[in-house]
């Protein structure tokens, strides 16, 4: 059974060690895609607060159904991946495997629907700046901006999920191969963090595109 | 210490360990990683030199002497995009950073010696799109691709230029990253935070900066590609988008940007400073708090870039005062530098006359700032010659004479050889010479009206601009020498023995050049850092 | 290694408290609060982004550097958008030395409620 996770890399002292930085690095990290979102957030509040109108009126032709659906779906994953590192502090690795197996199905799950339902019927309605933009209501112009930040918003925040599934599934394997145990887990611990970290700005998302104005 | 001690290069060390082509493009070895960045940046630094050259040419004649104006824009577009992301940010950090960082803490290696790689190839990655741009016939937004004239009104080559600086960027986050994992978890035993060398201090207040600002101008840069691929108007006026906004994503990092072309060199200077003046650094507290402040106060100023462009004149009051305030802890690091010189056994080989030149220097780009902070005297001389010699002061007679002073004090670490000094020392004068007449005439023409990123000008300017390429001819001369006597020495140059200054710091307590894992054993701190008068003690006992 | 090992139960339990506060955030946006929607949206936003970061990420049992980390993310997102959003919102076309008397409409559309 094949263990690389099991040796300590020979810059670091222990385990302990390698552990800590390990999880610091995975923080920073997230503080810089904090920062990398947190441009987008403030650019399309500067555009909310200008154009609030048409921002509504954007935000109503978006299903809200489909994107609190979205959101259980994806929250859904965080709890799996939650579970999942949980299985491998308990050493347990066919529970490990299913759980990220379940992650993956999830957020596939989300982006299904986020790409191949709404996206493609977006198109279909004429609301996508730039590549097919059709709309004829009064502002029409900052409505499209509207449109502009959802689908950036969005876009960006799917590449992040697609770049998710693609390292959940080089976990999966090695999970498959035994790499992991009680001991040694970190890629496990650190990946989690980057998944709910993607979740949390889906969290921001979701209100701030769907439902702006849905008192209408 | 015997006076007789024959200086030994080891046998085996991290250069001669393996010459395979190999070893070197997939080290993880944090030193031979910086001497990749060495020579990257040094071919960057060539090609935003010729450029430079071309457009002082150019002023030679107020009709512009050389090119037309639109190559002159495309000129003077790529010597900025070229000197500040593909020199000067990565400059001191990626070359000397990676290299003595671990050393200064006593560590094998950095956090993250494989994502270390990595950094310097997405640097390289984008370093060849931008080179791409270049050939295939420029960008001409200025460094600042300003909207919307980068999304809407030229055809020449923004997305390309636009896309490598968006790729390397995430060459410095990742850089950035590293070091301050490495700095809080891979510290040797008894190396506390307040006994660490300044230029630590330094580079993690860098680190804070490239791990948090450069992910909003690659947001900023992603944002003008769409806007150019897919054809919306995120920054385009009449279609209800703000070019100011993308000013305030672009300078939110660009401003703390130039923080971090300068506070490595001052963490270098800090160096240099207590080591040729053979004196404990005066005020070690104040200077390491003053680096970390600078990179706080450093993100609360970036309106001050766009007084004229349109933001609320609020906005330019709360941008104005917080850049006076900034002014502070870089003045309190001159202060302490120049009472540690203050009765100081002072001496002035080259890395010490590129330091005293960087606190001369530093001060009078420093003080402009403030000029150029002051509302009332800024919508006078913004975008004039006398903001392009402000900023020259800092990032030239500044960082990147900083930057010299580190690649000689450490040469003899890095290479295990010594230069020339007597050569070295004519170089860093020529240097100083060179600067001063190429940029201080640059003060007066900007104050006089002339403007910046013009290829023509008003004939009575004509004085000044001859004077300031002639500077520039001499300048350039004493870049090239240090190359020459850099690249002899180290097939000629003496053996440096493990402490050719005879200074404190963990990373002179090795070989030279240093074995591939740093240190035979992990060494153990148990003294304050800059121990010079115990040093001093005991070369008299020797 | 001291790592902490949270029960799964309490993943369980914040999963629970979170799809409540989604649906929560979704069915109050139909009932009209004016401009307190979107402060009401943000605070459940922001509830939820602590639920995950507490619990999910560990936060709660995470050494005191990390938050820190945590922190300055927070802090530096909070200067970009103060900031940036304080020069939006202080815009006019009467300088503060001119009197509005002698100044047309500002360009700069009125901000809505």
């Amino acid at each position: 059974m094949h263990n690389s996770q099991a040796v300590v890399a020979e810059q670091f002292d222990d385990r302990t060690q390698q552990h800590e930085a390990a999880s610091l690095g995975m923080w920073i990290f997230l503080a810089t895609e904090v920062m990398f979102f947190g441009a987008l957030f403030t650019g399309y509040t500067i555009y909310r607060n200008l154009y609030t109108m048409a921002f509504e009126a954007g935000s109503h032709l978006l299903n809200a159904r489909i994107g609190a659906f979205n959101t259980a779906v994806l929250i859904g994953s965080s709890l799996t991946m939650a579970l999942a590192v949980h299985a491998a502090q308990t050493g347990m690795r066919k529970r490990l495997m299913a759980f990220l197996a379940s992650t993956m199905v999830l957020g596939g799950i989300f982006l299904y629907i986020k790409f191949a339902i709404e996206w493609v019927h977006d198109y279909r309605d004429g609301i996508v700046p730039g590549l097919h933009f059709t709309y004829s209501g009064p502002q029409a112009s900052h409505v499209a901006m509207f449109f502009c930040f959802y689908f950036i918003m969005t876009g960006v925040h799917a590449l992040h999920m697609i770049i998710g599934e693609g390292v959940m599934a080089v976990l999966l394997i090695m999970a498959w191969r035994g790499e992991f145990s009680r001991e040694s887990h970190n890629h496990i611990e650190m990946f989690g963090l980057y998944w709910h970290f993607i979740d949390i700005i889906w969290i921001f998302l979701f209100p701030l595109l769907y439902l702006l104005g849905a008192h209408f | 210490m015997s006076s007789l001690e024959v200086a030994l290069e080891p046998r085996v060390h991290y250069l001669n360990a393996d010459y395979s082509i190999k070893s070197w493009l997939l080290t993880t070895d944090h030193k031979r990683i910086a001497w990749l960045y060495l020579i990257a940046i040094t071919f960057f630094f060539s090609i935003g030199g010729v450029a430079a050259t071309l457009m002082r040419l150019n002023l030679l004649e107020p009709q512009g002497l050389l090119v037309e104006p639109d190559t002159y824009n495309k000129l003077f577009s790529m010597h900025g995009i070229i000197m500040v992301f593909f020199f000067l940010v990565p400059s001191i950090p990626a070359v000397l950073g990676n290299f003595l960082i671990p050393l200064m803490l006593g560590a094998r290696d950095v956090a993250f010696p494989r994502l270390n790689l990595l950094s310097w190839y997405v640097f390289m990655t984008g370093g060849s799109i931008v080179t791409y741009a270049l050939i295939a016939g420029g960008v001409d937004t200025g460094w600042t691709f300003y909207t919307p004239l980068s999304t809407l009104y030229l055809n020449t080559h923004v997305t390309t230029a636009a896309a490598g600086v968006f790729i390397a960027g995430f060459s410095s986050i990742l850089t950035g990253l590293n070091f301050v994992v490495t700095i809080h978890k891979m510290r040797a035993p008894g190396l506390t935070w307040f006994r660490l060398p300044l230029f630590i201090w330094a580079m993690y207040a860098t680190s804070i900066i490239f791990i948090i600002a450069t992910p909003v101008i690659a947001m900023s840069l992603a944002l003008i590609i769409i806007e150019r691929v897919f054809h919306v108007g995120i920054f385009d006026p009449a279609l209800g988008g703000d070019p100011i906004l993308f000013q305030h994503l672009f300078w939110f990092y660009s401003h703390p940007a130039v923080y971090v072309m300068i506070l490595p060199s001052m963490g270098v200077v800090s160096e240099l400073v207590t080591a040729f003046s053979r004196k404990k650094i005066f005020g070690y507290h104040f200077i390491a708090f003053s680096s970390i402040a600078i990179a706080v106060l450093g993100f609360l100023v970036w309106g001050h870039h766009m007084f004229v462009s349109g933001q609320s004149i609020y906005a330019g009051l709360v941008f104005s005062a917080l850049s006076m305030a900034v002014a502070i802890p870089s003045a309190v690091k001159v202060f302490n530098w120049t009472a540690t010189l203050y009765k100081g056994s002072i001496s002035y080989e080259a890395p010490m006359l590129y330091a005293l030149g960087f606190i001369g220097l530093f001060t009078i780009g420093g003080l402009t700032g403030l000029y150029l902070a002051t509302t009332a005297i800024d919508q006078h001389v913004h975008d004039t010659y006398f903001v392009v010699a402000h900023f020259h002061y800092i990032m030239v007679g500044g960082a990147v004479m900083g930057y010299m002073g580190g690649i000689h004090y450490w040469w003899p670490k890095i290479s295990g050889r010594l230069y020339p000094d007597g050569w070295a020392r004519v170089s860093a004068i020529i240097i100083f010479v060179g600067f001063n007449l190429t940029f201080f005439p640059q003060f007066i023409l900007g104050y006089l009206g002339m403007p910046r990123r013009y290829a023509v000008y008003p004939p009575e300017f004509q004085t000044l601009n001859v004077i300031s390429t002639a500077g520039a001819s001499i300048l350039g001369l004493g870049y090239i020498i240090p190359l020459i006597y850099f690249a002899w020495s180290i097939r000629y140059g003496a053996p440096a023995g493990d402490n050719p200054w005879k200074a404190t710091g963990l990373e002179w307590t090795t070989t030279s050049p240093p074995p591939t894992h740093n240190f035979e054993e992990t060494p153990v701190v148990t003294e304050e850092p800059y121990g010079y008068d115990r040093l001093a003690e005991e070369i008299q006992v020797a | 290694m001291s790592e902490h090992i949270a029960s799964q139960k309490m993943y369980f339990v914040v999963f629970f408290s979170l799809l409540t506060l989604t649906l929560l955030t979704w069915q109050i946006a139909y009932v009209d609060l004016g401009r307190w929607n979107m402060v009401v949206a943000l605070i459940i936003s922001i509830t939820k982004t602590v639920l995950v970061a507490t619990f999910f990420m560990h936060l709660r049992w995470s050494a005191p550097l990390v938050r820190l980390v945590v922190f300055a993310a927070v802090f530096w997102l909070a200067i970009m958008l103060t900031l940036t959003i304080g020069d939006f919102f202080t815009r006019t076309n009467v300088q503060p030395w001119q009197s509005s008397a002698t100044v047309s409409q500002p360009m700069v559309p009125a901000v809505k409620r």
